[in-house]
C-alpha cells in the first residue's frame, strides 16, 4: 500500500528523472516547453555560445503574442518598434535554426501562448509544462504541473528537456457552493488572493478543489489557476475530470481512438488521494463571494466592486497609502461609479470565448460610454475567428467597442497597447502593478462582466445591475 | 556563468516597499532586448526618472550615498509578478550583489542565484531593525560571509540565513546549472526510454 498522494505529488513523482538531494535539487523532466519572443532570445544565445542543439523539438512550441501588434493596417499587421521587431525576426532565426515549430504572424494557430496551447490540445493531464513566463500556472487547469521560468531555465530546457528543482509544498484552497449570478472565476480567484495575499502561495502548489471547483468549465478553471502566480503560488492544479475530457476529445494534438480512450482511463485516476496531507489548507465559500474588483497596485487589494477601498488606519498602512496615492483614491472611498477611461477585455486570463460571450452578452444592445474607450483582444487567432463566426465581434463593434487581433495586448503594454499616464482602466488581465498598463496608467483588475458593465456605464459598475 | 561569489562588504540601498515587483524593478517595455547586457540604465526605471525621463531626486537610487552600493534592502516578498530574468540582469548590471528582504519571490530567487544575485531572508524583526539603521546612517555598511552563511547588519547583528546548499555552491564556485543539467544527459537520456517519452 503506497502512501496516499496529493494531485501534485503524483505528477511530481512520474517526471523525477533523478531525486534531489541535499547536495542538489531533483531532475524534473519537462513534457512540454512553450517558447515566446521576450524571454527566449538569450537562452538561444547560450546554445550557440556552447554549441548545444536543442534536444527535444518536438516537445517544444513556440509563438510570437507579448510584443506583437493587435491593429491590423491595409490587412497586415505591421509591428512599429523596432527592437521589437528583431526580437520577432530572432525568435523566426532560432526556431528555423533549431527546427522548433513556431506559430509565428499570419499563423491562424498563433495566439497568447497560454491560449494556444490548450486550444490546440498540446495542453494535457498528467503533463509538465514550462515556459518563460509566469503565468504559465494556467495550464494547471488541466491537472498539469505547469510553472514560470527563467530564461536561464529555459536555455536548460531547451537543451536538456529538464530542470533542476527543489519540490515545493502543497496547499489545498477548498471553494464550495455555488457561485452567484454575475460572480464568475476570476471573482474567485481575486478573493482567493484578496484572502491569502500576493505572497501567500510562496513556495507552495495549490490545488484548487471544491464542488465549486468542480462546477466551472474549463475556461473559468483556466483563469483561475492562471493568476495562481499572483498569489506567489509556484502551480496551480485542478484534479481533470469529464468536463476536461470533454473539453479536450477531438482537439488536434490529443490522442485519438484507442490511445484516447487509454489517455482517459489513466487520466480518471489523477486526482489527490483520500487521505493525503496538505501542507496548508485555506477555504473559501463560494456564495458568498461577490464581484471582486482591486483599488491598489497589486492583485491582493481587492475587494467587492460595490464594497469600499480600506479606511486610512488599517493594516498595511504605508503600502495603502502608496497605493492610495498611485491610484487618486481617497481612504475609505466607495469605487462605484469611479469614472474609467480604459476597458480592456482580454489577456492569457480572461481572453477566450467564454470570456468575449459573457462580455459581449452584456454589450449587445448597449453601446461603450462616450468618456470610455474599449479594446477587445481575443486570446488567439482561432478565438478571434470563432468569436467573429458567432457574431460577437459584431456585438462588441456595434457597441463602439475596438475589436482587435490576437496578443497580449494591454496586459503588458509593450505592443504599442496602453494606457496613459493617469488614466483609470478596468481590465480583465492579471496584474495592477504601477506603470503594468503604460507608465503612470492606474489599472482596476475585474472579470469581463464587470469590464463590460464598466463601459457601459463609463464608470465602475456592478454587473448584476446589468444582467 | 557569474565569477565566483566572493566576499561582500558595502553600503546599502534602502527601498523600504514590501511587494516590490518585477514591473517595477523593470518594467515591460524595456524587454524587447535580445541580450542581456545593460538593463541597470532601466532598473527601477518609473521609480526613477519622471515623466521627461529626468531623475526623481528624491529616489533612494538617485541620492549620493548610493553610489557603489552592492547591496539593496527592501520589504517583504521582493520580486513578486512576472519570470523575467531581466530583473536580477538589471539589479546586477547597476552593481547588486546581494538583495536582503525578509522574503522573496520563487521564480525571483531562482533568477537571482543563477545570476551572481544573492538573495538573504531576515525575520521581520531583524529587517525592521536594518531599515532603522540605515535610515540613521546610509554610509553603514553590510557584510556578507556567504561560506559562513551570516550577514553582518548596519546595526552591528551578525544573523545566520538560510540558503539552499545547490545554488549556495554555484554562487560560491561560479558555477552554472546548466553544466550540472548536462552531466545528467544519459540519464535523462535513460529516463525517456524507460518512461516512453
Amino acid at each position: 500500500m503506497t502512501e496516499p498522494r496529493t494531485l501534485f505529488e503524483k505528477v511530481w513523482d512520474a517526471h523525477v528523472v533523478r531525486e534531489g538531494s541535499t547536495a542538489a535539487p531533483a531532475v524534473l523532466y519537462v513534457d512540454l516547453h512553450l517558447v515566446h519572443e521576450v524571454t527566449s532570445p538569450q537562452a538561444f544565445t547560450v546554445l550557440r555560445e556552447r554549441g548545444l542543439r536543442v534536444r527535444r523539438p518536438d516537445r517544444t512550441l513556440a509563438t510570437m503574442d507579448h510584443s506583437t501588434p493587435t491593429l491590423a493596417t491595409g490587412g497586415r499587421l505591421v509591428v512599429l518598434d523596432p527592437a521589437a521587431g528583431r526580437q520577432l525576426d530572432a525568435l523566426a532565426v532560432n526556431c528555423e535554426a533549431y527546427g522548433i515549430p513556431l506559430y509565428g504572424m499570419g499563423d491562424d494557430r498563433r495566439g497568447i501562448v497560454h491560449v494556444i496551447g490548450p486550444e490546440l490540445g498540446r495542453t494535457q493531464p498528467a503533463m509538465t509544462i514550462v515556459c518563460g513566463d509566469s503565468h504559465t500556472s494556467t495550464h494547471g487547469a488541466f491537472g498539469a504541473l505547469a510553472f514560470g521560468i527563467g530564461t536561464s531555465e529555459v536555455g536548460h530546457v531547451l537543451a536538456t528537456q529538464c530542470l533542476l528543482q527543489t519540490k515545493p509544498k502543497t496547499m489545498e484552497v477548498r471553494i464550495d457552493g455555488t457561485l452567484r449570478p454575475g460572480v464568475s472565476a476570476k471573482d474567485l480567484i481575486l478573493a482567493v488572493i484578496a484572502q491569502i495575499g500576493v505572497g501567500g502561495g510562496t513556495g507552495h502548489v495549490i490545488e484548487y478543489r471544491g464542488t465549486a471547483i468542480e462546477s466551472l468549465d474549463m475556461e473559468g478553471r483556466m483563469t483561475v489557476c492562471n493568476m495562481s502566480i499572483e498569489a506567489g503560488a509556484r502551480a496551480g492544479m485542478i484534479a481533470p475530470d469529464a468536463t476536461t475530457f470533454a473539453w479536450l476529445a477531438g482537439r488536434e494534438h490529443v490522442p485519438s481512438g484507442g490511445a484516447w480512450t487509454a489517455a482517459v482511463e489513466s487520466w480518471q485516476h489523477l486526482r489527490t488521494d483520500d487521505g493525503a496531507q496538505f501542507d496548508r489548507s485555506v477555504v473559501l465559500t463560494a456564495d458568498a463571494i461577490a464581484p471582486m474588483i482591486t483599488w491598489g497596485t497589486n492583485p491582493g487589494m481587492a475587494i467587492p466592486v460595490d464594497g469600499r477601498v480600506p479606511a486610512s488606519g488599517a493594516i498595511d498602512d504605508a503600502a495603502n497609502q502608496r497605493a492610495f496615492t498611485y491610484m487618486g483614491l481617497e481612504p475609505g472611498q466607495a469605487l462605484l461609479g469611479q469614472p474609467v477611461d480604459v476597458v480592456f477585455v482580454g489577456s492569457c486570463t480572461n481572453g477566450r470565448m467564454d470570456d468575449l460571450r459573457a462580455a459581449a452578452g452584456m454589450m449587445k444592445g448597449r453601446h461603450v460610454a462616450a468618456n470610455t474607450r474599449m479594446l477587445v483582444v481575443p486570446g488567439s487567432q482561432r478565438v478571434k475567428h470563432a468569436a467573429e463566426r458567432e457574431g460577437l465581434a459584431d456585438i462588441f463593434r456595434a457597441a463602439g467597442a475596438e475589436w482587435r487581433e490576437s496578443g497580449c495586448s494591454m496586459c503588458i503594454a509593450m505592443n504599442g497597447d496602453t494606457v496613459a499616464g493617469g488614466q483609470y482602466a478596468v481590465s480583465t488581465s492579471n496584474r495592477n502593478f504601477e506603470g503594468r498598463q503604460g507608465k503612470g496608467a492606474r489599472t482596476l483588475l475585474a472579470s469581463p462582466l464587470t469590464a463590460a458593465a464598466s463601459a457601459i456605464a463609463g464608470a465602475v459598475a456592478d454587473p448584476r445591475s446589468y444582467l | 556563468m557569474s565569477q565566483p561569489w566572493g566576499p561582500l562588504s558595502s553600503h546599502a540601498v534602502l527601498v523600504a516597499r514590501d511587494d516590490i515587483d518585477t514591473d517595477q524593478i523593470i518594467p515591460a517595455r524595456f524587454l524587447t532586448t535580445t541580450t542581456r547586457s545593460g538593463l541597470g540604465t532601466h532598473l527601477f526605471s518609473d521609480w526613477r526618472y519622471d515623466a521627461t525621463g529626468t531623475p526623481r531626486p528624491e529616489f533612494e537610487l538617485n541620492v549620493p550615498a548610493s553610489v557603489g552600493a552592492q547591496v539593496l534592502v527592501a520589504g517583504r516578498n521582493f520580486g513578486c509578478g512576472s519570470s523575467r530574468e531581466h530583473a536580477p540582469w538589471a539589479l546586477t548590471d547597476w552593481g547588486f550583489r546581494a538583495v536582503i528582504a525578509s522574503s522573496f519571490a520563487d521564480i525571483f530567487r531562482s533568477n537571482a542565484h543563477k545570476n551572481g544575485l544573492l538573495t538573504i531572508a531576515l525575520d521581520d524583526a531583524t529587517l525592521t531593525a536594518t531599515h532603522a539603521a540605515l535610515r540613521d546612517d546610509p554610509h553603514a555598511s553590510v557584510t556578507v560571509d556567504l561560506a559562513a552563511q551570516h550577514v553582518t547588519l548596519p546595526q552591528g547583528a551578525t544573523v545566520a540565513f538560510a540558503i539552499d546548499p545547490f545554488s549556495k555552491r554555484c554562487l560560491l564556485d561560479g558555477l552554472d546549472e546548466l553544466g550540472a543539467l548536462l552531466a545528467e544527459l544519459p540519464a535523462i537520456e535513460a529516463w525517456e526510454v524507460a518512461c516512453g517519452r
